[in-house]
């Protein structure tokens, strides 16, 4: 085997798709077709991190005539930085600098460009103004997850989400989930009965700690915070909305509904050193459906323990099993796949399905689902950070907004770790 | 205690093969248990003869060397993954030292577990320093086989063929995942699952510099693979596709997201080839 692009794959990949590769199935579409044209995909980057630059990637590679024309980001060394690594994609990729924009407002520069595809990939707690301006400027948008840190962020949202649709904006979510093949096959199946009704299911995010940077001498509370992003709740929502996010989104697809209850519990017991912020590094909920079926969630950022991410979900007939490699379905109607069949990157393919939509003229609107499975990671945060149960209607209605009004660079607490019930 | 296991007609191929001259007592060239530095975790090496493989028509001189009988495990990589980093080099040789894998995201495991499973969908590069701090830690030269040690190592080793499946955990018998390490039959030099299980990182001798990412090879079958497929002649390269589910760019290199069926194993050189000593991985963040 000399041939680099069919040796890597594995040999079950190599037989399912004959060695064909997924560019190359990318680069079919004659090119020039979409290149310049109307249909012309114009990227703005609004968040200039690994994430950002990764979904600006991804996108270049789902279709032909698409072009990156504008960066934001609060910070200028990630302007930087991304405009040299995003050398290697060449022209489709050269920003000049007069649409390079730093600073907290950043975004709406991005957006005022000449861009009808803005990509959101900043920390989530800036997310809901982001998609406000971004949808009110009349932009399509790939936004990450999740989608707001608070009720009020929701509220807003799920108003963008009834704006597009009116406008006709597609909007695309970075649930890459629902874009991969083997979730797509096993939400059929379901809706086909293959489990029956669906009685109870179990969500897992349980991994290991992340990053931290170091603060730094030059850098304000502000600064400090929005670069170690993960360990403020204000930015991140905490990990069981930034990350388990993913599996909860999972749950409620099959379900077909989001919860209507949690109860839930958590805490803060090995990243407790300040420079992790105030965020717990685990949380168990019990979700409630309208079904009366339930969701027992667990998710962790501890170190040196257990790990799996992954969904199970039962019914009355089978029960299915599914992560983002591997999918099965057992009992009478068992079934099973796995993700190494070369089919495309999930995170490629949900630009591929965005960008189709937008230039097939049915507009995508994910943004009404991610808001909901959103929604269902914060009100069980809530139920973890006061102990209360916490019902669906009250964490759309609260009025706890995290995030600040007005934001500039300089001072900024951070508030306490939450402590669950009444004082000992 | 493992002598007993390396079969006559091994020692006796030693006797005038390529490297001999560096050896010691022909006596120190013997299976030996090492320790994880820091750990309770220990692994076993065995010797590999020297001699000529001859697979492709081009005969190559094969020194000997020591051989992990197994694939390395979790167990093994953990006490280097997780230990402290070294604070910043003060000297201008200190941008040498040895670098540790970022966090991994999710579960690095794939839901397959830890333990004596062996390591999986971990670059080339974090093998390398693996092997490099191994090395530094013990003070003894480790590091990935060349292809050619590896098949040797293979060939060397072959037994008349068995029972289907007595030897290697393929599609035929592993049930779509990996195993741990040493559940099936050795070869006759003490070697299992260098057939199946998962295919494994080696150095490519016609390549020097180890700067780019991509391609690098992999040898031997593995658990994905039809167990026609897993043999001593088993190569594949790695490519960009078997970090496809990583949505950061740029991409870790230290993780894949799709290489479950690629581990690695370890050597130690008798005596080490001069082309070979200092080798390093050079890939950064910033290499192609």
């Amino acid at each position: 085997m000399s041939d680099a692009n069919d040796a890597g794959r594995s040999r079950r990949e190599f037989l399912m798709t004959g060695g064909a590769t997924l560019a190359a199935g990318a680069l079919c579409v004659p090119r020039g077709v979409h290149a310049a044209g109307s249909d012309e995909i114009r990227i703005g980057l609004v968040g200039c991190g690994g994430r950002g630059r990764g979904a600006v990637a991804d996108a270049l590679k789902a279709a032909p005539g698409v072009r990156v024309v504008a960066l934001g980001d609060a910070f200028a060394d990630r302007i930087a930085e991304t405009v040299a690594r995003l050398a290697e994609f060449g022209d489709k990729a050269a920003v000049p600098k007069e649409r390079q924009f730093t600073g907290l407002d950043a975004f709406e520069k991005v957006i005022a460009s000449d861009v009808n595809y803005v990509v959101l990939a900043t920390p989530p707690g800036f997310r809901p103004r982001h998609l406000q301006a971004a949808v009110a400027a009349g932009k399509n948008v790939f936004t990450e997850k999740p989608v707001a840190v608070d009720g009020p962020g929701i509220r807003a949202v799920l108003a963008v989400h009834e704006e597009a649709v009116r406008k006709g904006l597609a909007v695309g979510a970075g649930t890459q989930r629902r874009h991969q093949k083997g979730y797509l096959e096993t939400m059929e199946r379901i809706r086909d009965g293959a489990l029956g009704e669906l009685v109870s299911a179990r969500a897992y995010w349980n991994q290991g700690g992340l990053w931290r940077k170091d603060r730094q001498p030059d850098w304000t509370d502000l600064e400090w915070q929005m670069r170690n992003w993960l360990y403020f709740t204000w930015l991140s929502g905490d990990h069981i909305v930034e990350q388990h996010v993913h599996n909860l989104d999972a749950v409620n697809w099959a379900m077909g509904a989001h919860p209507v209850r949690a109860v839930g519990m958590g805490g803060r017991q090995s990243r407790t050193d300040p420079a992790y912020g105030h965020v717990y590094d685990h949380f168990a909920i019990d979700y409630e459906y309208a079904s009366g079926a339930h969701m027992m969630s667990m998710c962790r950022q501890i170190d040196g323990c257990e790990k799996r991410v992954a969904e199970d979900l039962v019914g009355t007939k089978g029960r299915a099993e599914t992560s983002s490699e591997r999918w099965s379905i057992s009992g009478p109607h068992a079934w099973r796949r796995r993700e190494d069949e070369g089919e495309a990157s999930p995170y490629v393919q949900e630009h591929v399905d965005l960008i189709a939509s937008i230039r097939g003229g049915k507009p995508l609107a994910e943004l009404k689902d991610v808001a909901e499975s959103t929604l269902t990671a914060i009100m069980g945060r809530m139920s973890a950070y006061t102990g209360v149960a916490v019902t669906w209607e009250e964490a759309l209605a609260s009025d706890e907004s995290l995030v600040p009004d007005r934001l500039a660079f300089g001072p900024m607490p951070v508030p306490p770790v939450a402590r669950p019930g009444t004082p000992a | 205690m493992r002598m007993g296991r390396l079969p006559a007609v091994a020692w006796t191929m030693l006797a005038g093969t390529a490297g001999a001259s560096a050896w010691g007592a022909e006596a120190d060239f013997a299976p030996y248990v090492e320790t994880v530095p820091g750990s309770s975790v220990r692994f076993e090496m065995v010797p590999v003869p020297g001699g000529t493989l001859d697979a492709t028509g081009r005969p190559v001189a094969v020194a000997p060397f020591w051989m992990g009988v197994h694939e390395v495990t979790w167990d093994e990589y953990e006490r280097y993954r997780t230990g402290k980093p070294k604070p910043p080099p003060a000297t201008p040789e200190g941008v040498d030292a040895v670098t540790r894998p970022t966090p991994p995201y999710a579960d690095e495991s794939f839901g397959f577990g830890k333990g004596r499973q062996p390591v999986i969908s971990i670059t080339h590069h974090a093998a390398m320093e693996y092997a490099r701090w191994l090395s530094e830690q013990t003070g003894r030269t480790y590091r990935l086989p060349t292809e050619a040690e590896w098949e040797h190592a293979c060939r060397a080793g072959a037994t008349e063929t068995g029972p289907p499946g007595e030897r290697a955990w393929t599609a035929g018998n592993a049930d779509d995942r990996p195993h741990p390490v040493a559940r099936k039959k050795p070869s006759a030099l003490g070697l299992h699952d260098l057939l199946g299980n998962v295919a494994e990182w080696t150095l490519d001798r016609e390549r020097d510099a180890y700067t780019t990412r991509y391609p690098h090879p992999v040898r031997g079958g593995s658990y994905e693979d039809e167990p026609a497929e897993a043999t001593c002649a088993a190569r594949r390269l790695s490519d960009r596709w078997w970090s496809r589910r990583d949505p950061q760019h740029p991409q870790s290199i230290w993780w894949h997201t799709n290489a479950t069926f690629v581990g690695f194993r370890l050597v130690r050189p008798l005596g080490e080839d001069r082309g070979l000593e200092g080798l390093r991985s050079r890939v950064t963040r910033e290499s192609p």
